[in-house]
């Protein structure tokens, strides 16, 4: 499942990226020591490949309805761990870019779910393991299968992470988990029987290529150290951006609205808007926050952040009307403007053809 | 099959507006992508209460649909293709969170105001991304990340990748189509052939690499990918971003409705 960046926070979003940056700059270095350029154009054509793949219905036996490929197992089979994770990268940025699957904003965290789990994790700690004896179908099926469901499972375990990281959704932690995992493990099961499938038939095929890859020549193999050195990283990293992020807002990952709110009040002290407050006074129905405070300057920040605890409300009847008739002034504004915009553009283009 | 067609239909449509010559289509790709940024970062930054106060954020994507010519409706079409996730998850909030509140005069659980604020969030960040290829180009776009410092390894993968995507979309349409044509009234491709139908395009793709490969070292590829445009940030791109970034930062720290609102309706009394 792809994230989406209306449900991120910048802190959460900005830090994926930052993860992912590293691990695609660590699959580069790898890339870069152990091939020539060669691989590039494969790279790239398999990107491709897996973007159009994915369009591919496969019919799910028993049950009369159909399954997508992921690819992300595939291509880190196919092409090795860190030339698949920068594959992956690319058709998710794509994906992004012309189909605003995932935002760009969550590429990092799409990367990560999708690619850094299956590159990473279940290729060499799964994959890698059932077939260490060789390959058979047998195997090959077990291995694509298990590191398949493993992969999806951690991947939407992230994004129930991120998502409750950034607290823009109600939903209880524990309730999108168990939305969440089951209906991936279904997921991962046919991405697993599909994958299989697909490198059972290139290894009958040709076995040429699934070989040098799993030998690591030219594709270098992952190790458990480096592995781990990365995940301390990340997550010094995450801890330490978000312990940094909680400490400067004392409710934590949210930036508070409060705070921004309460110094335009404080600014505000012309006629206008005394008198409007004390306007709003009279009218308050949640008379724990809004105006009511902002005559009086030095407790303000106390009161407005007492009330924040209290109530999470966000509007007061006094003025939520002016909120409205500012929000619908705004967005007409905005459309006005681009419509008189495209019309001057029109009539523009008219006298220059006519002329 | 359908979706494959619509997919390449997509692609090109995206190809062509970016060809269009308007103001905001010859301003420089970095400029158009670090304001992508950071007009994303400012819409993610609002308090999942906050619906109003994103509503200023709406003059960013009407003005550059106005001033590069792009089409409203396709845009609209693909935000409504991919809203469906976002709405998925946040038609929860109002089960979660059913706390009522009275917003002028209304009664409203707070569980639609985080309801509303996400899916305009959604529209917002979906909308710039479509906007940003739209009046960029893939080519462009991948010039402006090499200005940023990201490996010519990548980037070079990712044109290729974009590059051949129609190429194999139009591979495996035709693919699916001779098989849907000799399984008529199948909903998928069955079981026993996932392996042999997928495999066997891999291994033309596969072969397909190489022979684009072997052709561009034949024509002289040393790895760079040249695009033949290496301009520099000028002035007037310089002030694009200044200018639309100093507006988003001016909204995230005002609110700029409520103030408007203030003075009409201060005004009326």
């Amino acid at each position: 499942m792809h994230m989406a960046d209306a449900l991120l926070s910048p802190a959460v979003g900005v830090t994926m990226w930052a993860v992912t940056a590293g691990a695609a700059a660590y699959s580069i270095k790898k890339v870069q020591e152990d091939m020539d350029e060669k691989k590039i154009p494969l790279m790239g054509v398999m990107g491709a490949f897996v973007f159009a793949a994915q369009m591919i219905n496969f019919a799910i036996p028993g049950t009369g309805s159909s399954g997508h490929l992921g690819g992300g197992m595939l291509l880190a089979i196919l092409l090795g761990p860190y030339a698949g994770f920068l594959t992956m990268a690319s058709v998710l940025l794509i994906q992004a870019l012309f189909f605003a699957d995932g935002g760009l904003l969550a590429f990092g965290c799409n990367v990560f779910n999708l690619g850094f789990y299956t590159c990473f994790i279940a290729y060499p700690f799964i994959y890698k393991w059932f077939t260490r004896k060789g390959i058979n179908s047998k195997r090959l099926l077990a291995a694509c299968l298990t590191a398949a469901i493993v992969a999806l499972q951690l991947g939407s375990f992230s994004v129930v992470v991120e998502t409750f990281l950034s607290g823009k959704t109600e939903l209880p932690f524990s309730t999108f988990l168990l939305i969440m995992q089951p209906i991936h493990l279904a997921i991962g099961v046919v991405e697993g029987l599909v994958t299989a499938s697909v490198v059972t038939f290139v290894w009958k095929a040709r076995p040429e290529i699934l070989e040098t890859v799993l030998r690591g020549e030219a594709l270098g193999s992952v190790s458990l150290k480096k592995v781990l050195a990365g995940f301390t990283l990340g997550a010094v990293l995450i801890g330490g951006v978000f312990s940094w992020f909680a400490s400067t807002n004392p409710d934590g990952l949210e930036w508070s609205m409060f705070k921004t709110a309460g110094t335009a009040e404080l600014e505000a002290n012309d006629g206008l808007h005394t008198s409007l407050g004390n306007l709003q006074n009279q009218t308050a129905i949640l008379p724990d926050y809004g105006f009511k405070t902002s005559g009086n300057g030095e407790n303000e920040a106390a009161v407005s952040k007492d009330a924040e605890k209290q109530s999470r409300s966000f509007v007061d009847a006094g003025t939520s009307v002016a909120g409205l008739v500012g929000g619908a002034l705004t967005l007409g504004l905005a459309a006005l403007s681009g419509i008189a915009i495209s019309m001057v553009k029109r009539r523009r283009k008219k006298a220059t053809t006519e002329g | 099959m359908l979706n494959i067609m619509n997919s390449i239909y997509d692609i090109r449509l995206l190809d062509d507006l970016a060809r269009r010559e308007t103001s905001i289509h010859r301003l420089h790709p970095l400029a158009k992508l670090l304001t992508t940024a950071v007009y994303l970062i400012v819409v993610v930054s609002f308090d999942r209460y906050e619906i109003s106060r994103l509503l200023p954020l709406f003059f960013y994507p009407i003005l550059i649909f106005a001033f590069a010519e792009i089409p409203v409706k396709p845009i609209l079409k693909r935000l409504l293709w991919v809203e469906p996730f976002v709405i998925g998850i946040g038609i929860l909030n109002p089960v979660f969170d059913p706390q009522m509140i009275t917003f002028a005069g209304l009664e409203i659980s707070r569980g639609w105001i985080t309801f509303l604020s996400i899916f305009t969030k959604g529209s917002l960040t979906v909308i710039a991304a479509l906007l940003l290829i739209a009046v960029t180009g893939m080519d462009k776009l991948a010039e402006a990340l090499r200005m940023l410092r990201v490996p010519k390894v990548f980037v070079l993968q990712l044109l290729l990748t974009y590059r051949y995507i129609s190429v194999l979309m139009e591979e495996v349409g035709t693919t699916l189509r001779a098989y849907s044509l000799r399984a008529p009234g199948q909903k998928g491709i069955q079981r026993h052939v996932w392996g042999s139908l997928v495999g066997q395009m891999f291994l033309r793709t596969f072969d397909r690499a190489q022979r684009v490969y072997q052709a561009m070292i034949l024509r002289g590829f040393t790895g760079e990918y040249i695009t033949g445009s290496n301009s520099k940030m000028r002035l007037k791109d310089f002030a694009f971003l200044a200018g639309w970034s100093l507006f988003f930062i001016i909204i995230r720290l005002f609110d700029l409705p409520m103030l408007l609102g203030l003075i009409v309706t201060g005004v009326i009394r």
